[in-house]
């Protein structure tokens, strides 16, 4: 039982949320990921610890309500308890120095982004950040970016702010190949398939944080299975971040398609439920 | 003997009693227990068939040590809470062991009127006592147990050889703290052996009698990620067995395994068993489609086969031996069979195709002969070339075998491990002072009661090394020391 210390809207249907987690707080480094169960009878769900405050004892993550279980999660309030958290569970992402990074981000991967590239900058690189929101409306937590990283840009695809485009037109709108030695990117899977193919031979390490279905978290279930060059990995302990040249995305997104009707059974009792009880 | 026995006239020429079961065409579809245990009147006859000898060869045989001399002589006597507690002495889970433990190859199997009769049905017995003193509501433990206030032990993982070294530790006064990573108690006797064989209550009442006695649990909890090995030591932990099982599953490494609709046995019990997939308003789904095809002969194979039987579909085990070389117990091989369970044996699969969604829809096999007797001590499967064949098929479960679960091992490289497993002595001593380990870890993937006997072996060393002078460097077996 975790308890929920602090709540904020970030976005039409983003939350961030503060819990206590004094262990996950002292132990969790960029890149690794947290399971929760919110309630007693929820799924277990993969979510990217985004900070943490030692005074506090706690982490904080940040979530896109998309279905039944991200739903449920961002219903809970301050002082209500998450059943279960567990972690940190992945791998760190890959560091370097002295290098020029770019770290890549869409929707809620901006969060997800954040922590990876205050990491890179911590540890000597200079960082751009390029984020992606629908609209100016959307942007997420462009403050605590704007002190984490050297030079940040936003790309809005109705371009009410910042770069008229996506992410990728963004970089390439002014990046060439040799420009960053090291990429990192992480959102929608397509965006991270377009990013892999377009910097292939740009000469760059690019790293991608993936984000299929996964249920223990712990590399017992192999349903988070990726295929990785022509090797099979688990990304809940071999990931979530792999070298995105060698990743199979197209697997990935039809993979993560598989329970889409049944989620939305789910989805649908669960909207039915709210309904019924709700004033 | 004490005063309470009475004597009575053993007779083992009586019939062995046939555990009753549920009808198949019932049980293959619901989640019900399939093995519905003895009635009173089987007891008292089956409890008379046992000799009472003097130099009881299943007590050595059971690796708890069992008094099952006794606590049948209590049975026959119409005493089952007296028989839960001549149990109690060794075990607090008898429900758990007269269900899923290999009997037949440990205390029937050297039951002295065995060769001639057939052994007394001791697991049945087992469970009877079990059941009776569950449904008498009879508490196991008197009360709530003084709360330990000995040395603090840690036990990593919360399956059958953690659980049996709980109990002799806490009885032992130590204070002990069972750290698991799911949610949910039990190891594979929660995530794994499915309900019809286990029905949950069951394991839970166990369970929480280690709780009455001051045992703590913490769920959600992984060590080597959400505390180090050494982090345990410095908050106090003098000891730590490590309990972690064989959780790593094997690939079936032909093209089209990461098909949508293609599990491994761990996933797709998991998605079951752990999250109650069955039950009609689960949330977390599985996709049993119109066939499926399981891959494998052992005990998560048969498991496998028989949710996806009991949830609707035609269901082929494809096994690339013989019916003789399964590894699963024959009892449930049996019972798959009885639920129309299809087997066909001698063939392997080489390729899956799907279609443009990514789900499989066909499974490519080849047909093996036996050949020479391999490193397992059964013959080998050879490919017969030519012999390919297709089969439809909308869900595959490959239930090949799991290795030892690496996350503790990838920490902690001062554990010296061969083949992943986790090298011990005869005591569970690693290669880390006041560390221990036994079980599925070490083995590689066992037996219930096997993991039993070894975290009962570790608990005795813990206690040893806890209550005697310093502890001495682990002698580990020579081939793997240095
Ligand atoms: C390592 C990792 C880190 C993640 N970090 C975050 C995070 O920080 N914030 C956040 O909001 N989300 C994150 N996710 C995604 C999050 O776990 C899913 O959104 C969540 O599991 C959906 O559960 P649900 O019950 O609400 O929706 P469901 O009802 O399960 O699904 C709703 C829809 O989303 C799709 N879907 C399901 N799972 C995923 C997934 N893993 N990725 C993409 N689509 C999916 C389904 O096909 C369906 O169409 C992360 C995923 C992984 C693997
Ligand atoms: C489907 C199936 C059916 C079976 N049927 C039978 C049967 O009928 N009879 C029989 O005798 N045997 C059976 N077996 C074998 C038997 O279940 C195992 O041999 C036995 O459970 C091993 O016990 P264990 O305590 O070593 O580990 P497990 O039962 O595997 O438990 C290990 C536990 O440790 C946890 N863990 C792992 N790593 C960590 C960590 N780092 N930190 C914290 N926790 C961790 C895991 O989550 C798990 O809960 C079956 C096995 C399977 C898979
Ligand atoms: S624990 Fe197993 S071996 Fe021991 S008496 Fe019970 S069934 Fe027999
Ligand atoms: S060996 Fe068989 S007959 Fe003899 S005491 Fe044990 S159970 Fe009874
Ligand atoms: S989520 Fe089960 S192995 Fe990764």
């Amino acid at each position: 039982m975790n308890k929920v210390l602090a709540k904020k809207q970030l976005g039409p249907e983003v939350f961030q949320l503060e819990i206590e987690a004094p262990r996950i707080q002292k132990r969790w480094k960029a890149g690794q990921f947290v399971i929760i169960r919110p309630n007693s009878n929820s799924e277990r769900i993969p979510l990217t610890l985004v900070q943490s405050d030692a005074d506090r004892e706690s982490i904080t993550i940040v979530i896109q309500a998309i279905g039944n279980t991200t739903k449920e999660t961002v219903e809970k309030e301050p002082g209500d308890f998450l059943v279960d958290v567990v972690g940190p569970l992945g791998e760190a992402a890959s560091m370097c120095e002295g290098q020029r990074v770019v770290c890549m981000a869409g929707g809620v991967g901006v969060a997800e982004v954040l922590p990876v590239a205050s990491a890179f900058r911590e540890a000597g690189n200079h960082v751009t950040a390029l984020c992606g929101a629908r609209s100016d409306g959307l942007r997420i937590l462009d403050a605590e970016l704007k002190t984490s990283v050297d030079d940040l840009r936003w790309a809005t695809d109705d371009g009410s702010f910042g770069f008229h485009g996506n992410v990728l037109q963004l970089l390439q709108s002014f990046a060439q190949p040799g420009d960053f030695g090291v990429g990192h990117v992480i959102g929608p899977i397509p965006m991270m398939k377009a990013v892999a193919n377009a910097t292939r031979d740009w000469g760059m390490k690019m790293y991608a944080s993936l984000n299929p279905v996964m249920i223990d978290g712990t590399g017992m279930c192999g349903g988070c299975r990726v295929t990785v060059g022509d090797k099979v990995k688990f990304a809940c302990v071999d990931g979530p971040e792999f070298d995105a040249h060698l990743v199979d995305f197209d697997e990935l997104a039809r993979r993560n398609r598989a329970y889409r009707e049944m989620e939305q059974r789910v989805l649908a009792d669960h909207v039915c439920r709210i309904g019924l009880g709700g004033a | 003997m004490d005063a309470k026995a009475l004597p009575y006239k053993p007779n083992p020429k009586l019939p062995r009693q046939v555990l009753p079961v549920l009808q198949p065409e019932v049980r293959a579809k619901s989640a019900d227990e399939v093995a519905l245990g003895f009635a009173e009147r089987e007891v008292s006859v089956e409890a008379q068939r046992c000799l009472q000898c003097p130099k009881p060869a299943c007590v050595n045989a059971c690796p708890l040590h069992i008094d099952i001399k006794r606590f049948i002589s209590r049975l026959a006597q119409g005493d089952p809470e007296g028989a839960v507690d001549v149990i109690s002495e060794q075990s607090p889970f008898p429900g758990v062991c007269g269900r899923v433990c290999q009997h037949e190859l440990f205390c029937e199997d050297a039951c002295l009127i065995g060769k001639k009769f057939g052994p007394v049905a001791i697991g049945s017995l087992e469970r009877f006592a079990a059941d009776h003193a569950r449904l008498a509501k009879k508490t196991l433990t008197p009360g709530a147990f003084p709360a330990p206030t000995g040395k603090k032990v840690a036990l990593v993982g919360s399956g059958p050889a953690s659980l049996i070294a709980a109990f002799d530790l806490v009885r032992k006064n130590y204070r002990v703290t069972v750290f698991e990573a799911l949610h949910k108690l039990g190891g594979v006797l929660a995530y794994g052996i499915p309900n019809f064989r286990l029905p949950r209550e069951i394991l839970h009442e166990e369970i929480a009698r280690l709780q009455n006695m001051g045992v703590e649990f913490v769920t959600s909890f992984i060590v080597g990620k959400t505390a180090s090995l050494e982090e345990l030591f410095e908050e106090g932990f003098e000891a730590v067995f490590i309990g972690t099982g064989a959780g790593l599953p094997f690939m079936l490494g032909i093209p089209g395994e990461n098909l949508i609709g293609v599990y491994t046995a761990n996933e797709f019990l998991t998605r079951i068993n752990l999250m109650e997939a069955y039950k009609a308003d689960a949330v977390t789904p599985v996709r049993v489609g119109k066939r499926t095809i399981v891959v494998g002969g052992g005990n998560s194979a048969m498991d496998a086969a028989r949710w996806a039987k009991r949830m609707g579909s035609e269901t082929i085990v494809l096994f690339r031996r013989g019916r003789a070389e399964m590894r699963a117990r024959l009892e449930e091989i049996e019972h798959a069979e009885e639920e129309g369970i299809q087997f066909h044996f001698l063939a392997a699969p080489v390729a899956l195709y799907g279609d443009e969604s990514g789900t499989v829809r066909e499974i490519e096999c080849i047909e093996m002969r036996l050949g020479e007797v391999d490193s397992s001590g059964r013959p080998s499967p050879v490919p017969i070339p030519g012999s390919e064949f297709r089969l439809e098929v909308d869900t595959v479960v490959a239930a090949i075998g799991q290795a030892p679960n690496p996350t503790l091992q990838r920490v902690t490289p001062q554990l010296i491990t061969k083949r992943g497993k986790i090298v011990v002595n005869e005591a569970g001593e690693t290669s880390m002072a006041l560390v221990y380990a036994g079980g599925d870890v070490v083995r590689g993937g066992s037996t219930v009661i096997l993991a039993m006997r070894d975290g009962r072996a570790a608990a005795e060393a813990i206690d040893k090394a806890l209550s005697g002078g310093p502890a001495a460097a682990a002698e580990l077996p020579a081939e793997v020391q240095g």
